[in-house]
């Protein structure tokens, strides 16, 4: 999982570890008031990339993170940073023919992942398309709110993060704070961002979203069980962005996205692609299967079908 | 004894810098203020978040990069006075190319300035250098990006201050040493231009930006920008300095910005021509900026602002008559400078998020506080023009130089800014 070349490699080590003492020592020197908070800033500040961290390191920073987490929330919270399985490569089916377009994935997805909810950020977009019309984003309605979905006329798309087997937003990224895991998950170092924006502007999906302000997260809301690259809550200034509630999936394989979960027509279908014997390896083998955007070459590991 | 050299022309130029006029003083003590106010306003963002912005996850990008992505273009030009002036060795350029290359250091600072007013989280700057942090180099253009424009505004810089020191120990500056880095400076120029189009159009998820014509149509429209507030400053330069700065070189210029003018028009011709004929639903971004789409239309009297003035510029800079009349010239300097300012930031880069890849149209407009602290920037680069050109200026007439000890700095020019009649009293040349 982390880099272990470009960590192993003694020029590289060497610099920056010298960089970072001096720097240290002068910070230091400035002695804030409160030294237990101001240790920790400093820490944070110093924190090296996910994929740069030795064992011992990542689990010093996690359980800072917990610490800080748990106080600020007032309850026991976990960070994990459970690793990919081997053998594993997840894909997403979603069934147009079956969603109805209630966005009850929209919400179970805030509530599993701890988004902010002032302002509101959503990893799913239910798009509400005409039927005579097809799949033309350009006539799409974002915001329908009628009493009782579905309409009449109308089928419902939702848009996710496709976890691209060639994500854009990863190659584009300065400073490499996000990357592909092997489990294909596209992932952030919400630690490492920042915040340029340069990956919302690359992806095709609209799939990245920034803190524009400090997430507004309940307490009481707050989900304490959480993955470092996943559903830790966000400081403000950085990009998150789905990640198939890679909490879930790895801690407890088998486990499905809080999506697939909730959905109330079973439209989500959620499975490992490495798996000859998955639904969902079945349902790009046996039904009528798309990707979307496919002449954009991100090869999407999610697929739009129709079951009926 | 050079460090000794080095820090008397030092001190030398702390001196010079705090000596001026009364207009000198109330110039600089204006473009504090306006920096002051554009810091209160990063302060609020910084304590608030990007929220305070109207920028949002449709819009991403905002009025901060649009304003960058114009100075690129106007650090770039620089180079269109090195060219003649090095390369062909014509003189009444050459003279003032030094100025040139000081515009670029400013518009370089004022980029890096926009670029970090707009990032998230600057505290992380760190994480961009190399060996420190990660930069992610050759794969992000960005990285590209600030590895060039780095590159660039340290090159100007040398050259300038190199130029300039040896002028003020009244010698000649080393042709073996300068030649070489002033040749090296016009790739330059164009790389930080196309890099910077390459950051746009290498974005496959963007039509409006995904077009190969992006990359000529920058460097077209910077040799107009950019040339067209170096005609302005030289005029104000001679009037207000004892700089001498001779009309055919303002001539010169001017013809070079109707040649990058049409190069640019026709550029955009073509774009608009293969959009609007193949009408594919790649469309939609370049109705949104020219006609407006679905009843959003905040942009169209702007595009259409800039586009008036940029072919009226065009023709007055074309005409020899209106080319080399100072009224009809600057008014065309003007047009330029706006129309481009329109055309190659908000123009640019706003329709290339709206609509948004799925389709949904967000109209960007900046707040207040995005207009106050790109005020501060803008202002913060002229302060650094004003005192760059404050050295310089008295170096190229021979009223700031070495004393006979060769360290001590001799200063001839109290004044900077003073008026014409005021000129022609007393010479110091004569």
């Amino acid at each position: 999982m982390p880099n272990r070349e470009s960590r192993d490699n003694p020029a590289f080590r060497m610099s920056r570890r010298k960089m970072m003492k001096g720097v240290a020592a002068v910070l230091g020197a400035l002695a804030l008031p409160d030294k237990d908070a101001s240790a920790s800033v400093w820490e944070s500040f110093f924190q090296k990339n996910f994929r740069e961290m030795s064992k011992p390191e990542l689990e010093k920073v996690l359980a800072r993170l917990e610490k800080e987490y748990s106080k600020t929330y007032g309850k026991a919270v976990k960070v994990r940073a459970t690793p990919h399985i081997e053998g594993v490569s997840y894909g997403y089916g979603l069934d147009l023919s079956r969603c109805i377009g209630c966005r009850r994935c929209v919400y179970g997805c805030v509530q599993e992942n701890n988004q902010s909810r002032d302002p509101q950020i959503h990893y799913i977009r239910v798009l509400q398309l005409d039927k005579e019309r097809g799949v033309d984003l350009e006539h799409a309605e974002h915001y329908y709110n009628p009493s009782k979905v579905p309409e009449k006329g109308h089928f419902y798309m939702p848009v996710q993060c496709h976890q691209c087997e060639n994500p854009p937003c990863v190659k584009v990224c300065p400073v490499q704070a996000t990357w592909k895991e092997r489990d294909g998950i596209v992932v952030v170092d919400y630690n490492w961002c920042i915040g340029c924006r340069y990956c919302i502007a690359a992806c095709p999906y609209g799939a990245r979203h920034f803190n524009w302000k400090k997430a507004g997260l309940p307490a009481a809301e707050m989900n304490p069980e959480t993955h470092y690259l996943g559903n830790r809550p966000r400081p403000v200034g950085v990009v998150e962005k789905c990640t198939f509630c890679i909490q879930r999936v790895r801690n407890t394989p088998g486990r499905y996205p809080a999506c697939v979960e909730v959905c109330p027509v079973g439209a989500r279908k959620f499975g490992n692609l490495l798996d000859p014997e998955s639904e969902i390896r079945y349902i790009i083998e046996n039904k009528r299967v798309f990707i979307l955007k496919e002449d954009l070459n991100t090869r999407p590991k999610f697929y739009y079908f129709y079951a009926t | 004894m050079p460090m000794k050299m080095i820090w008397g022309f030092f001190k030398g130029t702390l001196t010079l810098v705090s000596k001026g006029s009364r207009a000198y003083y109330a110039w600089v003590a204006c473009l504090l203020v306006l920096v002051g106010i554009g810091a209160l306003a990063y302060i609020y963002q910084m304590e608030n978040g990007l929220i305070v912005t109207a920028m949002r996850d449709q819009v991403a990008w905002g009025f901060y990069i649009s304003n960058f992505t114009f100075l690129v273009g106007v650090a770039a030009a620089a180079v269109l006075l090195v060219i003649p002036a090095y390369v062909y060795n014509w003189k009444p350029i050459k003279e003032i190319a030094v100025l040139g290359e000081m515009l670029a250091v400013s518009a370089m600072v004022m980029c890096l300035l926009f670029v970090t007013v707009d990032i998230g989280r600057p505290d992380r700057f760190w994480h961009l250098i190399p060996k420190v942090g990660i930069l992610n180099f050759p794969q992000s253009m960005l990285a590209w990006d600030v590895v060039v424009l780095n590159i660039y505004l340290v090159l100007n810089l040398t050259i300038a201050v190199y130029i300039l020191y040896n002028l003020y120990h009244k010698r000649e500056p080393n042709k073996s040493f300068t030649t070489p880095l002033l040749l090296f400076s016009i790739p330059a120029a164009v790389s930080i231009h196309t890099v910077t189009a390459f950051l746009y159009n290498g974005l496959a998820a963007r039509p409006f930006w995904n077009a190969s014509i992006l990359a000529p149509r920058f460097l077209a429209s910077a040799f107009c920008s950019g040339p067209a507030f170096m005609i302005i400053l030289f005029q104000i330069i001679r009037k207000y300095t004892r700089i001498e700065i001779k009309n055919e070189a303002i001539f010169k210029v001017a013809e070079l910005i109707a040649y990058s003018m049409f190069i640019n028009l026709f550029l955009l011709g073509a774009e608009v021509f293969k959009e609007y004929y193949s009408d594919t639903v790649h469309l939609a971004p370049l109705q949104y900026l020219l006609q407006g789409l679905k009843g959003h239309n905040d942009l169209v009297p702007y595009i259409w602002t800039a586009m008036i003035f940029n072919v009226s510029a065009f023709f007055l800079f074309l005409v020899p008559q209106t080319r080399e009349n100072y009224v009809t010239l600057n008014v065309g300097c003007v047009l330029i400078f706006i129309g481009v300012y329109i055309e190659k930031g908000m123009g640019l880069v706003i329709p290339g998020q709206v609509p948004d890849v799925l389709g949904e149209i967000y109209e960007y407009a900046p707040t207040g506080i995005e207009l106050l602290v790109t005020l501060g920037i803008w202002a913060t680069g002229l302060l650094v023009y004003t005192l760059l050109l404050r050295v310089a200026v008295p170096i190229l007439t021979g009223e700031f130089f070495v004393g006979e000890d060769g360290r001590t700095a001799v200063i001839i020019d109290t004044e900077f800014i003073r008026r014409a009649d005021h000129l022609a009293e007393k010479s110091y040349r004569d």
